[in-house]
């Protein structure tokens, strides 16, 4: 008597969202079952893997990834460099350097560098604020400006910028408006109904309901994005039913597994491989738990969760 | 599956002896279905009966014991698919593997390599806790038998990967004290390899060409009477795997099929073809997803210190949260003349705020005061962070008599005890970090130029 398994798949599905444009433009969502659960039903949409760049270009970045972008002398010539690696579905900016506590770089300076950059890539382009809220939503609403036509990923809206995030990314300039909460499923649920409310259409909004390094808090992760999943899929609930994304790569390179040296912890070994470990395996956990698309830093965690990604769907 | 009073009712002897304190047979099979008491208080139950009645309250699946002393470990036993349902009881087991056809130098290298990831993390001690020994029939059977002591003199758990029975019978019978698994039940063996496990009393590995194969192996070994099984997810591709090792847990907890109910091992070493960062991408998706042993080329601090990390999180009790022994951790190099920063216990606010502090790069005692694990908002609600406990706790760990230096460090969540610890801790001086741990790295630095 052979295996019979019962379907998993559900009535309802996560929403499609494309984002970019022309031949390299991207779809992800669209599933009705949990995630890689291809046995159920074919997954359309792969979950997709965007490497990351940041304003203080090479300087801002560990050795290791430095050795990767060797002769680049620009952030434009890193944004060139990185969406030639193996495994690059969509390039992302991160605005760090705007951050009022660190180097507090004017906006025009920032939004500068995203047209730049903008102008000399082809795929598809998220771009990531300073965190600092009032900060981004000046930056963040300037960058959907920049940006107008390029169907780009505004990450992200948090409850406290919303309103003008949400308003200029989402309803004045049409991209794809990120929405960025704190590791709680309610949370996550409020941003998106408020979201909503302002007018921004469900079906251009994509969630980052938050993350951590494999060890640090994982487990609440976790158990928000399989909650997150059960309630889109299971009760149909239209306002959780947003891909979610994952910037993986801006928690990963600051813990100390990642950021000791060789020479601080010699047992541990080769700190390239421990970092890149690191973000292998928490990106490879975060989209088992559900995520859609995650952001990564070093080259080779790309081609490896692109792989993983390739093999499982 | 919960059986009903009535079920039990039906095969009881409906005698209303009373001699199990109940009044009646329907009164006592009640509370069997409750859990009250057990069928073993009544002596008129037939054996047969109690079986059935076991066969069916016993949980969707089964735990299995591997090792033994002190290598005993569980496998399997979960009642869930996700842990916000319940807390996953087993965590996975990593392995490193060996195979009779590589040559001595390899397998010498690899055997030393193993016992030197031996760290502790939150109370937890991270090793390699199983070696897989792989039959490689080209090589032979002396050769195999001599890989498999050597490996046995690590002390590990072993899991014999052989479906050769002959070879196999007597390599479990050199290790069969220590409990070993033996993996390699197939179609065409299943019998042979069932009497090998079961004459040794060790677990037996089940592997199938595919999953209905599988299946009926496992079917075919429950048929012989051997229920001490683990599921092996197969090496024919990636998504194969995760298929079985999914489909398996569903069937069996959702499903309630028994045949699927049992733990699972993935030979992540094979399905990663050589790609040493492909290997670590699988450990981690086979911890999330339902691998109760995860077999890897080779394990050492770049793989392991993310996976036991997320290890250590998913196996967690939801409802506990993770505690870190009260003391004093010295960073960056700090001693008695450094400045006090302090914080509560739980595992989290430890990592967060240890991690920044060294980030800051500034000699620092960290004193982490018993706060019931809980995190500094919540142990301050419930009055276990508060001027009066971390007085106390000063007192009791004579912080006083350890460190020279006078400056305290307090989180800015609890502002508010400025006052109050200053009059409690007098001499000292309280300063106030920010709200916020990432903002430690610039605060610290600031502090102390």
């Amino acid at each position: 008597m052979p295996f019979t398994a019962k379907s998993g798949k559900f009535n309802a599905k996560i929403n499609a969202v494309t984002i970019g444009t022309g031949d390299k433009a991207i779809t992800i969502g669209g599933e009705n079952v949990l995630p890689f659960y291809t046995f159920d039903e074919a997954i359309e949409n792969a979950p997709k893997v965007g490497i990351e760049i940041t304003d203080g270009g090479m300087e801002a970045e560990p050795e290791c990834i430095q050795k990767c972008y060797e002769g680049c002398t620009s952030v434009v010539d890193m944004a060139k460099k990185a969406v030639t690696f193996d495994g690059v579905d969509f390039l992302s900016i991160r605005l760090e350097g705007g951050d009022p506590n660190g180097k507090n770089k004017s906006t025009e300076e920032l939004i500068q560098l995203v047209n730049d950059v903008a102008a000399a890539v082809d795929v598809p382009l998220f771009v990531c604020g300073c965190k600092n809220v009032e900060k981004d939503a000046e930056l963040l609403d300037k960058a959907a400006a920049a940006l107008a036509g390029k169907n780009a990923v505004i990450l992200a809206a948090k409850e406290e910028n919303y309103k003008t995030i949400g308003a200029s990314a989402g309803l004045a300039y049409k991209q794809v408006v990120g929405a960025e909460s704190a590791v709680d499923i309610n949370l996550a649920k409020q941003l998106n109904v408020l979201l909503t409310q302002l007018g921004v259409s469900g079906q251009s909004v994509v969630m980052n309901v938050g993350t951590a390094s494999a060890g640090y808090g994982f487990e609440y992760v976790v158990s928000t994005m399989d909650r997150v999943k059960a309630a889109a899929l299971s009760q149909s609930d239209a306002t959780l039913q947003m891909p979610i994304v994952t910037p993986v790569a801006s928690e990963v390179w600051n813990v100390k597994e990642a950021a000791a040296s060789e020479a601080d912890m010699p047992e541990w070994g080769n700190q390239e491989e421990r970092g890149v470990d690191m973000e292998i395996e928490t990106a490879a956990a975060v989209l088992a738990a559900g995520s859609n698309a995650v952001i990564l830093r070093h080259p080779e965690s790309v081609k490896t969760i692109s792989t993983l990604v390739k093999e499982l769907v | 599956m919960a059986l009903k009073g009535l079920d039990i009712f039906k095969l009881s002897p409906k005698k209303n002896c009373k001699e199990c304190g109940s009044p009646t047979c329907m009164a006592f099979s009640m509370k069997v279905a409750q859990g009250a008491v057990s069928v073993d208080a009544c002596p008129y139950f037939s054996e047969d009966a109690k079986a059935q009645l076991n066969e069916a309250t016993a949980p969707p699946m089964k735990t299995v014991k591997v090792g033994a002393g002190e290598n005993e470990m569980s496998l399997g036993g979960e009642t869930v698919l996700f842990r916000h349902e319940k807390t996953f009881v087993s965590k996975t087991r990593y392995a490193v593997s060996l195979c009779s056809c590589m040559d001595d130098a390899e397998i010498d290298a690899k055997l030393a390599a193993i016992p030197k990831v031996d760290y502790e993390r939150i109370g937890e001690r991270m090793f390699v806790e199983m070696i897989y020994v792989n039959y490689d029939a080209a090589s032979g059977k002396d050769k195999y038998l001599e890989l498999v002591k050597k490996a046995a003199a690590l002390g590990r758990v072993l899991i014999l990967g052989c479906d050769d029975a002959d070879v196999a019978k007597e390599a479990v019978e050199l290790v069969k004290d220590t409990k070993p698994v033996l993996n390699g039940a197939n179609a065409s063996n299943y019998e042979a390899m069932n009497a090998v496990a079961t004459g040794a009393g060790v677990v037996l590995g089940v592997q199938g060409k595919d999953i209905n194969e599988l299946y009926d192996t496992v079917a075919a070994l429950e048929k012989l009477g051997n229920k001490n099984l683990l599921i092996d997810a197969g090496s024919n591709s990636i998504k194969d795997a995760f298929a079985t090792a999914v489909q398996f847990r569903k069937a069996a907890i959702k499903d309630g099929d028994r045949t699927c109910g049992y733990p699972s091992i993935v030979r992540a070493c094979c399905l990663a073809k050589g790609n040493a960062h492909l290997q670590a991408a699988l450990a981690s998706l086979f911890t999330m997803k339902y691998g109760s042993i995860v077999v890897l080329e080779q394990l050492g601090y770049a793989e392991a210190l993310p996976l036991y990390g997320l290890r250590q999180n998913l196996f967690t009790d939801p409802q506990k949260p993770m505690k870190v022994e009260p003391g004093i951790y010295p960073l960056n190099g700090a001693d008695e003349n450094s400045i006090c920063v302090t914080t509560v216990d739980f595992a989290l606010t430890y990592f967060v705020v240890s991690g920044e502090l060294e980030r800051s790069g500034v000699p620092l005692n960290l004193i982490i005061n018993d706060a019931g694990g809980l995190s500094v908002l919540t142990s301050w609600a419930a009055g276990k962070f508060s001027a009066g406990t971390i007085a106390k706790f000063f007192a009791e760990q004579d912080i006083e008599g350890k460190i020279k230096s006078r400056k305290l460090v307090i989180p800015g969540k609890v502002a508010v005890l400025k006052g109050e610890l200053e009059a409690k801790l007098p001499g000292w001086e309280i300063i106030i970090a920010p709200n916020e741990a990432v903002q430690l790295v610039k605060f610290m630095k600031d502090l102390t130029a």
